[in-house]
């Protein structure tokens, strides 16, 4: 660069034929069109550490997003589970069970939801617990829906109805004289 | 499981709390129902014949119904059902269209029009005392008057006119002395009428009185030292015969001159050999009069000298005819003999006793047993020679009509007096049917199928759609001989008065089989009668081979001491097994116990007059059972004279007392004495023994818990004071108190009471699970009412903690005695009801999940189907939102009476005298016969069947649609194919 400045003071114009610039914002000229740079990180280890950091940032950042995706969803839910009501018939029984199902199914998948950022200098604990959390609750959500809709065993009648009658020691029978 | 079971429970209070509308439509009935009508056994007969176009017989018999039949079918062509106290006393025809019954002892004269049946005039008939009833209908009456018919009714003489029933004139007989008039006669062509009968018992007067005005002509009396047995007999016009009060002289009275001739025969003169309890016939045959014996029927001759002579001695089961008056003077009679599966008919002339003018045999079916009555009736044969047809009356109450030496039809009149019902399965069907027929079957099931199909898109045309009805009424499906996965084919087994058992299939009400039991036959020295029907042996695990079969208990003898009958029937065949012979002891009471032996066999126990309790079946092994359990079984009667209930239990050990090890001695535990000044017990009603209870738990609002009492030891008893005995109005409001009890019937203790003021009875009752619906009047509102009582068990009230009950720690499943003595609540609840009741029945389903029905008897001889909801005590003006959730109707004081919920619909069960239902092995139906005089049985769903697609529901649209949808998918699937292809060569 100090060799260039040098040449720039002195003379008037100069052609460089080496490339020095790395990168194209650092250039005052822009690319030719249909030219595109091969970038060569590969064994510059500095820049790849730089990038790897990048993108461990942006991975840990993207696995907080999609650990409060649920969060959305719960609100949505609520929505639904309003707008429901709370007798029982097909389309309020059919959101309590999707509401049931889907943070089930979402658990049942926390690994493959976080697969794609998995990094060794990622900690994926603190958004997979977040993630496992809101779908705790958005489970919760259902089952307290499911509690209003009255389809809980949670009462004494719901235990009691299945039992038989008890049996009776004595028995009697008879009546008015036959005629 | 229990959220299934919520669900499965929300489903159905979700179906149930659609407010219940049961009709049906047009087009199902006779889909699942079938109506069948009766008359009862005829006991008198006119016949009328003269239009040629419509021969019919008018009849009256023992149900109290009139009734116009079809002389060559036996149709009915119409009937009137009186009321069960107005009883048909006499029918005749008068003018040859009007049809004149007398009845209620004579008190109500009416006519009725003999085409249609119409009613075209009423009389009531007042009489000072009660007497005979007697009516004469003259047939041509020379004089000149309004056509007149007489009635001696109430010690009075009346003249009706036949017009328009029109008092004429009215001769009062009380005046006379105490007259007991029995015959009374016209002579032809006279103007006056004789009254002939006995004063005090030992004066024999006749009375002449002219036609015109009722005036007294003469009166001629003389005295019978002997007394009288029986009726006087007129002979001939001035002719008469009578039994003495010993029974062996006869007295033939002669009136000449205005004097009256006596004249003495000792019977044993008459008839050689033994004469005991002899009798005189009714028959009116004129010179002519039978007497019966104890071993045979004697046809005596008077003759115009006054002598009796001997014309014939016919065997004593001999049934004889009236008169029939042919041409020119002649009369004839028949006589029916009884032979080994065959009768024979004999038609004699009166005048010409010694050959048979006509004689038929006609071959019988046994099971019809004697013949009790005979009615004949003659026609004009192409040649001018008459023919005759007889009416005859069987033991079993049929009714058949012989014509030619044959049996032209049959009705079984003995089904309008059902005494007793219980059902049973069928046989299991066979494994392995014939390929071809299962062939025929797929044929048929598929043609029947299109047609359904193609009523369903209205392609149908309109025969089709008949034939469409005819295939749903008359599916092979309903009425095949065996048992079916729903459990709707059975067998109705019926007890009729008579002594016969019928066995009825429940897919059309045709007659399976038929028994006249042997054991309950009526002998001369006996007249037996049915009392129970229970079920014997149900066959379920062990004894597969077996038949199921009931038992039959009878009584010989009119007292309640008198022997009992015992017969046990084969279900399947009816026959009767040989395994029981008659009992030495009396049966009051008939206890099914709830154990069975190794052969399924039930175990009874049969309580006689002295209190002894006899089991049965007698075999060690029921004894055995029986002693192990003896020390909880327990009895109680109802003394409804005395006002007592007792309670007594059995004791296991045996006595010096009885003799047999079958027979136990039964002790006194606790009596509840009614005070006989103020109470008195007009209705008992206990829960049927094998009502089966789901749950004893009732969920109210907000998912609580109230815990049933259901106890099967439990009765209600319905007491009001004496004065309010009688008929309503019979006594007033403050006068007439009803109070009902429920009553423990192991321990005695009176569970609840509580007090109607200014109520009265009839009381109708049904007690079922935890709840008693009854039915009386209330004579302050003057209307109806019914009245619900539940009652919940106070000592499993606590049970309500989840967790408790999750881990098992309560005690709901723990046996129960009545000696705990658990505290109980009540709720009650009255409700105004329009209609008055004859019998009140509950629905029943095989596991006792469905809701149920009250079924009501109405006056009108119908059934109303009332849900039970109607009728819950925790109904309440404004129910909260919970309450309405639950399915609790707001509170209204009159019970809703919806016109489509009457489960006969168009029909009536004319004399309606009981409703029993049976569960179907479907959980959501239930089997509902009513019987009377006429028989209706139908399925009901109380919660609808939530269990099972409609029958008429259309399996060929469903099998239709799929196969269109299984090749719509094969198009689409071969079509994407295709494209995908050209896709990949572009």
């Amino acid at each position: 660069m100090e060799k260039g400045k040098g040449v720039m003071g002195s003379r008037k114009w100069a052609v460089e034929f080496t490339d020095s610039s790395a990168t194209p914002s650092t250039r005052d000229i822009p690319d030719p069109p249909g030219f595109t740079r091969v970038p060569h990180d590969q064994d510059d280890s500095v820049l790849s550490r730089q990038k790897k950091d990048a993108e461990a940032n942006w991975k840990s950042q993207k696995a907080w997003e999609v650990a409060q995706a649920p969060f959305k969803n719960l609100l949505m839910m609520g929505f639904m589970m309003w707008m429901a009501g709370s007798t029982v018939h097909l389309f309020s029984i059919g959101i309590t069970f999707s509401a049931l199902w889907q943070p089930l199914s979402a658990l049942q998948g926390v690994g493959k939801v976080f697969q794609p950022y998995k990094d060794p200098k990622v900690d994926l604990l603190a958004p997979k617990l977040l993630y496992i959390a809101l779908n705790l609750g958005g489970m919760l959500l259902g089952l307290w829906k499911l509690n209003t809709l009255g389809l809980l065993p949670t009462h004494a009648s719901d235990w009691v109805s299945s039992l038989p009658p008890a049996r009776e020691v004595e028995y009697s029978g008879g009546g008015i004289a036959l005629h | 499981m229990a959220m299934a079971i919520k669900l499965s429970l929300l489903l159905l209070f979700f179906l149930a709390s659609i407010l219940p509308t049961f009709s049906i439509f047009q087009d199902q009935v006779g889909f699942m129902d079938w109506h069948q009508r009766y008359i009862g056994k005829v006991k008198d007969a006119v016949f009328h014949t003269q239009k040629a176009g419509r021969k019919r017989v008018v009849v009256s018999t023992e149900e109290n119904v009139i009734a116009s039949l079809d002389l060559r079918r036996g149709e009915i062509f119409w009937r009137h059902v009186l009321g069960a106290n107005d009883v048909v006393d006499k029918i005749d025809i008068a003018l040859g269209k009007y049809v004149i019954t007398l009845s209620s002892e004579g008190s109500i004269l009416r006519a009725w029009n003999l085409p249609d049946g119409q009613m075209v005039w009423e009389s009531f008939l007042s009489g000072s005392k009660s007497s005979k009833a007697l009516l004469v209908v003259p047939a041509n009456l020379k004089v000149d008057l309004d056509s007149p018919v007489f009635v001696y009714s109430g010690a009075s003489l009346h003249a009706i006119s036949n017009i328009d029933g029109e008092y004429l004139w009215k001769k009062d007989f009380a005046t006379e002395g105490s007259i007991d008039v029995h015959q009374l006669i016209l002579p032809g062509g006279n103007d006056v009428v004789h009254a002939v009968g006995v004063t005090g018992s030992s004066q024999f007067d006749t009375y002449e009185i002219d036609v015109k005005n009722g005036g007294l002509l003469k009166h001629t009396s003389a005295s019978l030292p002997g007394g009288v047995y029986g009726e006087i007999l007129p002979i001939s016009g001035d002719r008469f015969v009578a039994l003495d009060a010993s029974r062996s002289v006869l007295v033939l009275l002669t009136i000449q001159n205005g004097q009256v001739h006596l004249e003495q025969t000792h019977v044993s003169d008459l008839i050689h050999g033994s004469s005991v309890n002899t009798v005189i016939l009714p028959s009116k045959l004129s010179g002519i009069f039978s007497l019966r014996t104890d071993d045979c029927i004697v046809f005596i001759k008077v003759t115009n000298e006054g002598k009796l002579n001997v014309m014939e001695k016919v065997d004593k089961m001999v049934v004889v005819s009236d008169a029939l008056s042919l041409s020119e003077g002649e009369q004839a009679f028949a006589l029916v003999q009884h032979g080994d599966s065959k009768i024979e008919l004999s038609v004699r002339l009166v005048h010409d006793m010694s050959s048979n003018h006509l004689k038929e045999t006609v071959k019988m079916d046994h099971e019809r047993g004697f013949v009790h009555k005979i009615f004949i009736n003659n026609y004009v044969r192409t040649d001018r020679s008459h023919g005759f047809r007889a009416l005859i009356v069987m033991e079993d109450h049929s009714l058949l009509l012989l014509q030619q030496g044959e049996i032209v039809w049959t009705r079984d009149d003995g089904l309008a007096s059902v005494i007793d019902v219980t059902t049973s399965e069928l046989p299991v069907e066979k494994i392995g049917v014939s390929v071809a027929k299962v062939e025929h079957n797929l044929f048929e099931w598929l043609k029947g199928h299109m047609l359904k199909l193609k009523g369903t898109l209205m392609l149908a045309t309109l025969d089709e759609i008949e034939a469409i009805q005819k295939i749903r009424l008359q599916s092979s499906e309903k009425s095949k001989m065996t048992r079916d996965h729903n459990g709707f084919r059975r067998l109705l087994i019926l007890l009729t008065r008579a002594g016969k058992l019928y066995a009825l299939h429940t897919g059309d009400g045709r007659i399976v089989w038929s028994t006249l039991l042997q054991s309950l036959r009526t002998t001369s020295q006996q007249q037996c009668s049915g009392l129970k029907l229970h079920q014997w042996q149900v066959p379920h695990h062990h004894a597969l081979d077996n038949n199921p079969s009931v038992l039959v208990v009878g009584r010989c003898g009119l007292s309640l001491t008198s022997p009992t009958a015992l017969s046990i029937v084969d279900a399947y065949t009816g026959k009767e097994l040989p395994t029981m012979g008659p009992a030495q002891h009396s049966t009051v009471q008939v206890i099914p116990l709830p154990f069975r032996d190794s052969t399924e066999q039930q175990l009874h126990l049969l309580i006689d007059a002295d209190k002894h309790a006899h089991l049965y079946p007698r075999t060690p092994e029921a004894a055995r059972i029986f002693q192990r359990e003896a020390e909880n079984v327990y009895w109680y009667s109802v003394e409804s004279e005395a006002g007592i209930l007792r309670g007594y239990g059995v004791k296991s050990t045996h006595s010096s007392n009885v003799p047999d090890e079958y027979d136990f001695e039964t002790r006194n535990l606790w009596s509840v004495v009614f005070p006989s000044e103020s109470e008195k017990i007009i209705a008992t009603v206990t829960r049927k023994p094998n009502e089966v209870v789901h749950t004893q738990a009732k969920v109210i609002a907000d998912e609580d818990v109230m815990y049933k009492y259901i106890s099967k030891n439990m009765v209600f008893v319905a007491t009001v004071s004496p004065k309010a005995s009688g008929p309503i109005g019979s006594a007033t409001p403050d006068e007439s108190v009803l109070v009902v009890y429920l009553v423990d019937t192991v321990t005695g203790r009176i569970l609840h009471r509580m007090t109607h003021l200014g109520s009265q009875g009839p009381v109708h009752a049904v007690l079922s699970e935890n709840w008693v619906v009854y039915h009386y009047f209330n004579l302050r509102a003057h209307r109806y009412e019914i009245s619900v009582i539940e009652i919940y068990d106070q000592s499993r009230a606590e049970n309500k903690d989840v967790f408790k009950l999750i881990v098992g720690k309560h005690n709901l499943t723990t046996p129960v005695s009545s000696y705990s003595r658990p505290e109980v609540t009540t709720k009650s609840q009255s409700y105004f009801f329009t209609h008055s009741v004859k019998v009140i029945s509950v629905s029943s389903t095989a596991k006792g999940i469905t809701s149920k029905h009250l079924l009501i008897g109405t006056i009108g001889d119908q059934v109303l189907a009332l849900d039970k909801r109607f009728v819950d005590p925790r109904r309440s003006l404004n129910p909260t939102q919970a309450e309405k959730e639950e399915g609790l109707l707001p509170l209204t004081d009159t019970l809703p009476i919806i016109p489509q919920s009457y489960v006969t619909h168009a029909f009536k069960v004319e004399g309606l005298r009981g409703i029993e239902t049976v569960p179907a092995k479907l959980e959501s139906t239930s089997l509902v016969f009513a019987y009377g005089v006429d028989l209706f049985y139908t399925r009901i769903a109380p919660s609808r069947t939530y269990d099972s697609l409609t029958e008429d529901f259309n399996y060929a649209l469903l099998l239709l649609t799929i196969v269109a949808l299984v090749v719509a998918i094969f198009v689409t699937w071969v079509l994407s194919e295709r494209k995908d292809l050209q896709e990949k060569w572009r």
